[in-house]
């Protein structure tokens, strides 16, 4: 039951049933504990991660779909996160600050593919995640602001 | 009084470890009026520090905990603003649950009201000592010296001192009297009244903030735990069979409840506990018991039926409340128009993001514990109390909260953790699923409300009459308290903002079977949806716009004197509500579809009144836009306060829309974020808040002042443009969503 994960480049020896959700390997075995257990049911986002790319509720996806791929957690860091952590900072988002792990996550995988993202592409993407402080308006807000620090940037 | 102490060498220790050198201050501050729950009496001692090291860092104490509200930060920066302290320096840690720090209990909306005066205290006294030190190493007066941005100036030769090279000096001080101190004055605040961005953004957007959840010990286990359906039901027997098959399960409990004494505690449920060595595990084996159950007496427990018993009882009179006053029969009998309508609220949970969770450890006559608290110093006393262990030997850790909204004010799952680790001889983690925490929660209470009035020939309001039925907080303290108590109707129902010489509150039986516990803004969610959807009512009957039949109701300008230290003054309430019209341009001409309402409340000593704009199609409802006015006296950190206002506008929402919990068979039906839904980003409206300016008033509550006015603001709205009234939520179930 012995096996590899690849976790923000970094590589993990977990051993595991296959059937254990993604979201408890990482944080029970692994001991990556900024992905948040918020329903169990793919239902709220706190436990947003990616892999290979896609956005996947990490509760609700077995240990083994990771196997082999490139799983990106909070504890990482690219380009877009960046530009949003930055962002989140300068429109003082969080308030409990528990569900924002999969808040920017799931805004990562956004702006991955979404080079500037109206209002209602975030209110489509976004709406996986919930936030029970409210903190909707700055995360809209925040997303646009994003967009604008890596515009300056590049320009 | 406060009083201002050295603190205990020993005690300093503990807290910072012995790496640093400073001067350490501790303050000690009075207690709360507690409003809900009696207490044991604690002996209190010196208990917030002000720590400054010789490299110039300044370790604050946040002895209040942070869910959310940002009173980590703001709390620490009036200590920061008094010690003209550079925030730069400034670190944050958290206070043990302990009564040294004065009354720790996070909740009604309270921390900024009672602790902004003393925070200050212990600023200016710190910034005392360091212009003493500082005046006796130039050998010049006291009053040629100066503080300014983490530096001590002699005003006529300008030289200067850093803090961190006064250390050891300002450690020989005398502590200044406390009637010696000289606050600063309003125009020299720094960061009073501005905005401080949270002192934790860092960790939020980096996952490395610590929630109870994710605290990790040595060799810790994971414990899940199956409680029965029907609120108080006990286990008869159990197979764990199957459970005991999973991998990574290790054992599996019974837990007795633990029945807590009248008047103080919250005890726990009890239920069937699997043990593992990983949450997932523990879960699964949760699952996969076969428990036998003794259901016990709440198990008829039916809330359809329960909506029409209190609605029918709310018909007949019910006990008359003090604070009533006039005569509402003759009112009634010379009015131009009577007006009657029932209100009702359905049970509601709080449904935190971060579950409810503690680790625990249980081991030589003491116990340690991690765990999401807002009140810890009832925790450690209840875990004193259960586990017959010397107070002094509990040791309270208090991590971030992943929200708390009145669940974590509750100590049932910290009982849970030492009743398992005890048994278990080793650490453990409860934590609950989403599923536990819905479905055994201490409940925010459902209410029915019978409202009457008239409308003298001017269509002024000249009678009033208002029966409440709402099963009572205390009942979890008390049984058999079947009767709102008074404290919760002065949440808005005997002191509502209205000038009404004609009044009548009776009070209308209603029993509980499910754990009755306190939601962010409480009863005032009750009143505020009562107050104000009637009120509506009213101006509708009068055909007088509904700011103005308002302005009309809070009558003439008056300050209602009292005992209380903060006077309803009806000025500031007409000031928010003709605020609220102004920025939410009240009297526009609106699209065909679209319709404003508008509702005000005074809670937690603070004015809010707030403007909604919707739209509505074949019944599918569009929250376009919230404003929201709040006078909250001195406005301590404001961009916090907008933060905090925008998130009870949604927190209203989700109430307004969706929230509803109902038990069949004494077992509460919804489930999950699926059943029990949330507004999402999709329902987010524009938000736009407005802060009063009134720097030189005392500060009141922010975290709950904002949510009683959504849901009757929003219903008020969608009578405007739909011309059907909402006297029942959620929405979902009126069929307008």
């Amino acid at each position: 039951m012995s096996k590899v994960l690849k976790i923000n480049g970094e590589l993990y020896t977990v051993e595991t049933q296959d059937e254990m959700p993604l979201l408890w390997a990482i944080r029970d075995i692994v001991g990556l504990t900024g992905t948040k257990f918020g329903c169990g049911v793919a239902q709220c986002g706190a436990c947003s991660i990616l892999v290979d790319g896609n956005l996947i509720k990490s509760c609700s996806m077995p240990v083994s779909y990771g196997i082999g791929k490139e799983i990106f957690t909070i504890e990482g860091s690219s380009d877009n996160l960046e530009y949003l952590r930055e962002a989140w900072n300068e429109v003082n988002v969080p308030q409990c600050g528990y569900c924002q792990s999969g808040q920017l996550i799931a805004a990562t995988a956004l702006l991955n593919k979404n080079t500037n993202p109206t209002d209602d592409d975030i209110n489509n993407a976004m709406s996986d995640n919930i936030c029970r402080c409210g903190t909707y308006v700055r995360i809209r807000k925040a997303i646009h602001k994003a967009v604008e620090l890596r515009n300056q940037d590049v320009s | 009084m406060s009083k201002i102490h050295k603190v205990n060498r020993r005690d300093f220790i503990k807290l910072f470890g012995l790496a640093s050198s400073g001067i350490i201050l501790g303050c000690n501050l009075s207690s709360d009026q507690k409003d809900f729950i009696p207490k044991l009496d604690g002996v209190f001692s010196p208990n917030l520090f002000v720590q400054i090291n010789n490299d110039g860092k300044v370790i604050l104490i946040s002895s209040r905990s942070e869910m959310g509200q940002g009173i980590k930060t703001s709390l620490t920066s009036a200590i920061a603003d008094e010690l003209e302290a550079d925030w730069n320096y400034i670190e944050v840690k958290q206070a043990t649950g302990d009564s040294k720090y004065g009354n720790q209990n996070t909740d009604g909306s309270r921390s900024v009201r009672t602790r902004l005066e003393p925070m200050r205290k212990i600023g200016a006294t710190a910034k005392m000592m360091l212009i003493t030190a500082a005046s006796k190493i130039w050998d010049v007066s006291e009053d040629e010296c100066f503080a300014k941005n983490h530096f001590i100036y002699h005003s006529k030769t300008n030289r200067k001192l850093f803090y961190g090279d006064l250390v050891d000096e300002a450690s020989k001080v005398a502590l200044p009297s406390e009637s010696s101190l000289k606050l600063k004055e309003v125009k020299d605040f720094n960061y009073i009244g501005k905005t401080l961005k949270s002192i934790d953004l860092k960790d939020f957007t980096h996952g490395t903030a610590k929630y109870g959840i994710d605290i990790r010990i040595p060799n810790m286990k994971f414990a899940a735990i199956q409680r029965c359906p029907v609120t108080f039901g006990k286990v008869k027997s159990f197979d764990s069979s199957f459970a005991e098959e999973i991998p990574g399960v290790e054992k599996v409990i019974k837990l007795d409840r633990i029945v807590p004494p009248t008047g103080q505690f919250f005890g726990a449920l009890g239920g069937v506990a699997v043990v593992a060595n990983n949450t997932w595990a523990a879960f699964q084996g949760k699952l996969d018991l076969n428990i036998d159950w003794d259901y016990g007496e709440n198990h008829l427990f039916d809330t359809n039926d329960f909506k029409k018993t209190i609605s029918q009882r709310i018909s007949k009179k019910g006990k008359l409340i003090p604070g009533s006053r006039g005569n509402v029969s003759s009112s009634f009998k010379n009015a131009e128009k009577v007006i009657e309508a029932t209100y009702h609220v359905p049970f509601l949970v709080h449904a935190p993001m971060e579950v409810p969770n503690a680790t625990a450890w249980y081991q030589d006559n003491k116990i340690e514990v991690w765990a999401p608290l807002q009140d810890p110093q009832t925790a450690r006393a209840e875990l004193a109390y259960f586990f017959d262990i010397p107070i002094e030997n509990i040791t309270i850790n208090v991590t971030f909260l992943g929200g708390g909204f009145g669940r974590k004010s509750k100590s049932d799952f910290v009982v849970e953790a030492v009743s398992i680790s005890k048994e278990i001889k080793a650490p453990v983690q409860v934590v609950w699923s989403r599923e536990d925490d819905i479905k055994h929660s201490f409940y925010h209470a459902t209410s029915a409300q019978y409202l009457k009035a008239s409308l003298d020939q001017d269509l002024n309001v000249s009678g009033w009459l208002q029966r409440v039925a709402m099963p009572s907080i205390v009942s979890s303290f008390k049984p058999m308290s079947d009767y709102a108590s008074g404290l919760e109707l002065n949440q808005g129902f005997t002191n509502n903002p209205y000038k009404l010489d004609n009044f009548r509150l009776e009070n209308v039986k209603a029993e509980s079977n499910l754990r009755i516990g306190w939601m962010r803004s409480v009863v005032h969610i009750h009143s505020g949806f009562g107050n104000n959807s009637f009120v509506d009512e009213l101006a509708f009957a009068a055909n007088i716009d509904p700011v103005k039949f308002h302005l009309n109701l809070i009558g003439n300008d008056r300050v209602v004197k009292g005992k209380s230290k903060y006077p309803y003054d009806s000025r500031r309430m007409k000031d928010v509500l003709l605020k609220t019209a102004e920025i939410s341009k009240w009297g526009q001409s609106l699209a065909k579809n679209e319709g404003m309402g508008i509702a005000i409340h005074y809670s937690f000593y603070s004015y809010v009144a707030t403007a909604v704009k919707v739209s509505v199609v074949n019944d599918n409802l569009k929250i376009k836009n919230i404003w929201t006015t709040i006078d909250c006296g001195l406005a301590l950190n404001k961009d916090n306060i907008k933060n905090q206002l925008e998130g009870a506008a949604v927190f209203g929402m989700s109430l307004a829309m969706f929230g509803k919990i109902t038990a069949v068979e004494g077992a509460v039906e919804q489930n999950n974020f699926f059943d029990y839904q949330m507004v999402r980003m999709k329902d987010a409206p524009n938000i736009h808040i407005e802060i009063m300016d009134k720097m030189n008033e005392k500060p009141t509550g922010v975290g709950e002042p904002g949510v009683p006015v959504i849901a009757p603001a929003i219903c008020n709205a969608i009578f405007n443009v739909t011309g059907k009234r909402i006297r029942s939520l959620p929405l979902i179930d009126e069929g307008i969503i």
